[in-house]
């Protein structure tokens, strides 16, 4: 029973195979990124920086089709742009990092329409855009991995430095020049992952895998490491199960993963012990019920 | 008060020219005739010639289910005086721009006439499929049975399919349909459109035999074609071929796990290894199958959009030339 619903698809199928690994790759790469944008309450900056990399993706694709490597320099060159860009405005002038970078983003985003417009294409551009789960080829793969693998070194190498950036910024900059380095290695991680995972997912599903998981997991755990853990659980668990869920049930993939994660983020909000709804609702119960015991 | 005035001035002159319009363009000008999509502009084109001239909204190379009216668009549906549209929901954003763009001209349904697909009619083929399926090793499949009405749910938008110019029988419908409105917007030139539309269909009865011919020779066993999007119902019904897609109706839509791995499994099952890709589709999910099944890709086919000028399907009745070799090729080899 198990083996033929759970397993048998992935036995049978190569396109089940690589569609698990994908998600397998994103999930270890991108959730932990996701959790220091959570910790540093970025995590609308992955969905601008996931906007961005249209215009990029976009003059990727006019210029040398479906290919994977224009697509996906394209998306890089303008992701990186615009992190670098916002940055720089607001290092320099009075502008806060978010209004810089809503700016820039929309500016990107707009020059992405813009480009998918007037070249009417064969192939309608948003279609590939949000990419497919199930036609991940080998190439697509590499990629991917890839990607993973220097995204987790990096994470490694900046661990330290990262996670005082989310606890106290100001006393990282007081003390070492890192500061500016460890933000911008960040964030070019985080247009790296984007641009890995919209070939997987698309742009705009990508970032659910990044931020839900890490989301859910603030419901479980407390230590930074517990958090990484758990998000990556979270992420790789809610791939297998949207997956199998296509599957079984004729859902869309990408969809069905992020909904499963969602799902993970709305049970964890309800019953995490670490300020879920339902404990707190238990907790102040029996606070309650303590305060009329007493007289 | 003068201010007034110059106002009133503009607009009686506005009217007037508005009047006078349509009354010198009837005498020398071509009747401005707007078709949805290239094959029915490569049509009214073949039909209408000098006599008319044409706006097509989704040219060559564009999807049409998913195109995006621009303000051009709409103008030149404002001003046109026959707008040729191909019905059955195919132009699912077309109502919204023709109010919008107040269009009061005359409006033509290529399809007016067709019998068209029903999905329902889909959907027996699919169980027979399933049937199919069932005989071969997997057993597996038994138990997802149920979920296959859901399938359905979001394969299609419409309740026919609209791809009806892909039969050459209704391609004359479309053609009568067609000369019928030219001739009541261009009255004066109304035997020049029948002669014409006399020739077209002679050469389309003629490209009919010569396909139908060519499919009548490939073996019972090698009549299953797999295709991006499921555009080719009637073509396959008129030529007695098989056509399976991992995606819907619509390019719109989205392949779940499930269509891929029933659409593998049945290839696997009866050893199909024709794939073609699309012209308007995406190109990797089909890519990915036929790497799976050991199938190679025969060719491009052209299912609701012309090729510029210089490609392999310039008109409509090249584009059916076009399908038929390159399936009768990669099937017959």
């Amino acid at each position: 029973m198990i083996w033929e619903s759970v397993v048998q698809p992935f036995y049978d199928f190569s396109f089940m195979r690589r569609a698990l690994l994908g998600c397998i790759a994103i999930s270890v790469g991108a959730t932990p990124i996701g959790v220091f944008l959570m910790l540093r309450r970025m995590s609308l900056t992955g969905d601008a920086m996931a906007h961005a990399i249209l215009p990029g993706a976009a003059v990727g694709y006019l210029v040398a089709g479906l290919s994977l490597g224009a697509m996906t320099i394209g998306g890089l060159i303008a992701g990186i742009a615009v992190a670098l860009l916002s940055g720089f405005v607001t290092r320099v002038t009075a502008l806060r990092e978010d209004t810089s970078l809503a700016s820039f983003y929309l500016i990107s985003l707009a020059l992405g329409v813009l480009i998918v417009s007037t070249r009417g294409s064969n192939v309608d551009l948003m279609h590939v855009l949000f990419g497919t789960v199930l036609a991940l080829d080998d190439t697509a793969l590499i990629l991917l991995c890839s990607i993973t693998s220097l995204s987790v070194l990096t994470l490694a190498t900046l661990f330290r430095p990262l996670v005082l950036e989310c606890v106290d910024p100001q006393f990282l900059r007081s003390v070492s020049r890192l500061s500016a380095v460890t933000h911008f290695t960040f964030l070019v991680l985080v247009v790296l992952n984007l641009v890995g995972g919209f070939h997987a997912l698309g742009t705009l599903m990508v970032v659910g895998i990044i931020i839900l998981p890490a989301a859910a997991a603030r419901f479980w755990l407390a230590s930074i490491g517990g958090l990484i853990v758990a998000a990556i659980s979270l992420a790789m668990l809610s791939s297998l199960i949207g997956l199998l869920l296509s599957y079984h049930y004729s859902l869309p993939s990408g969809p069905a993963i992020i909904l499963v994660a969602g799902l993970a983020y709305g049970m964890s909000l309800l019953f995490g012990p670490l300020g879920g709804l339902v404990w707190q609702a238990l907790s102040r119960q029996h606070f309650e019920s303590r305060k009329v015991d007493l007289p | 008060m003068t201010n007034r005035r110059i106002l009133l001035r503009c607009v009686a002159a506005v009217v007037a020219l508005s009047l006078s319009g349509p009354v010198v363009s009837q005498a020398t000008e071509p009747t401005r005739v707007v078709a949805t999509f290239s094959i029915l502009g490569d049509m009214a084109e073949r039909i209408g010639g000098k006599h008319l001239a044409i706006t097509t909204l989704v040219g060559p190379g564009g999807d049409a289910h998913v195109y995006q009216p621009t303000p051009a668009a709409a103008r030149a549906v404002s001003e046109a005086e026959v707008l040729i549209v191909n019905g059955l929901e195919f132009e699912g954003w077309l109502d919204r721009l023709i109010n919008a763009s107040d269009f009061n001209g005359m409006r033509v349904v290529a399809t007016e006439g067709v019998e068209p697909i029903a999905f329902e009619d889909d959907k027996d083929e699919h169980t027979e499929i399933k049937h199919h399926d069932d005989h071969g090793d997997e057993h597996a499949e038994d138990e997802h049975h149920d979920s296959h009405g859901d399938e359905h749910a979001h394969r299609h938008d419409g309740a026919f399919d609209p791809h009806a110019w892909m039969n050459l029988g209704n391609a004359i419908m479309y053609v009568d349909n067609i000369t019928a409105a030219l001739a009541q917007a261009n009255p004066d030139n109304t035997a020049t459109f029948y002669e014409n539309r006399d020739a077209y269909v002679a050469e389309i009865q003629s490209l009919d035999a010569e396909i139908q011919k060519l499919m009548s020779g490939l073996p019972e066993s090698r009549r299953t074609v797999v295709t991006s999007h499921d555009a080719f119902q009637y073509f396959g019904r008129n030529y007695g071929l098989t056509f399976l897609a991992p995606q819907g109706l619509s390019t719109d839509s989205e392949a779940s796990a499930q269509d891929v791995a029933r659409l593998i499994e049945q290839m696997r099952v009866e050893s199909i290894s024709a794939v073609f890709v699309e012209n308007i589709a995406d190109s990797r999910l089909l890519q990915q199958i036929a790497n799976e099944t050991g199938a190679t890709i025969g060719g491009t086919l052209y299912p609701g959009a012309l090729s510029g000028p210089d490609g392999s399907a310039p008109t409509y009745l090249d584009m059916m030339r076009h399908n038929a070799t390159t399936l009768a090729q990669a099937l017959g080899s």
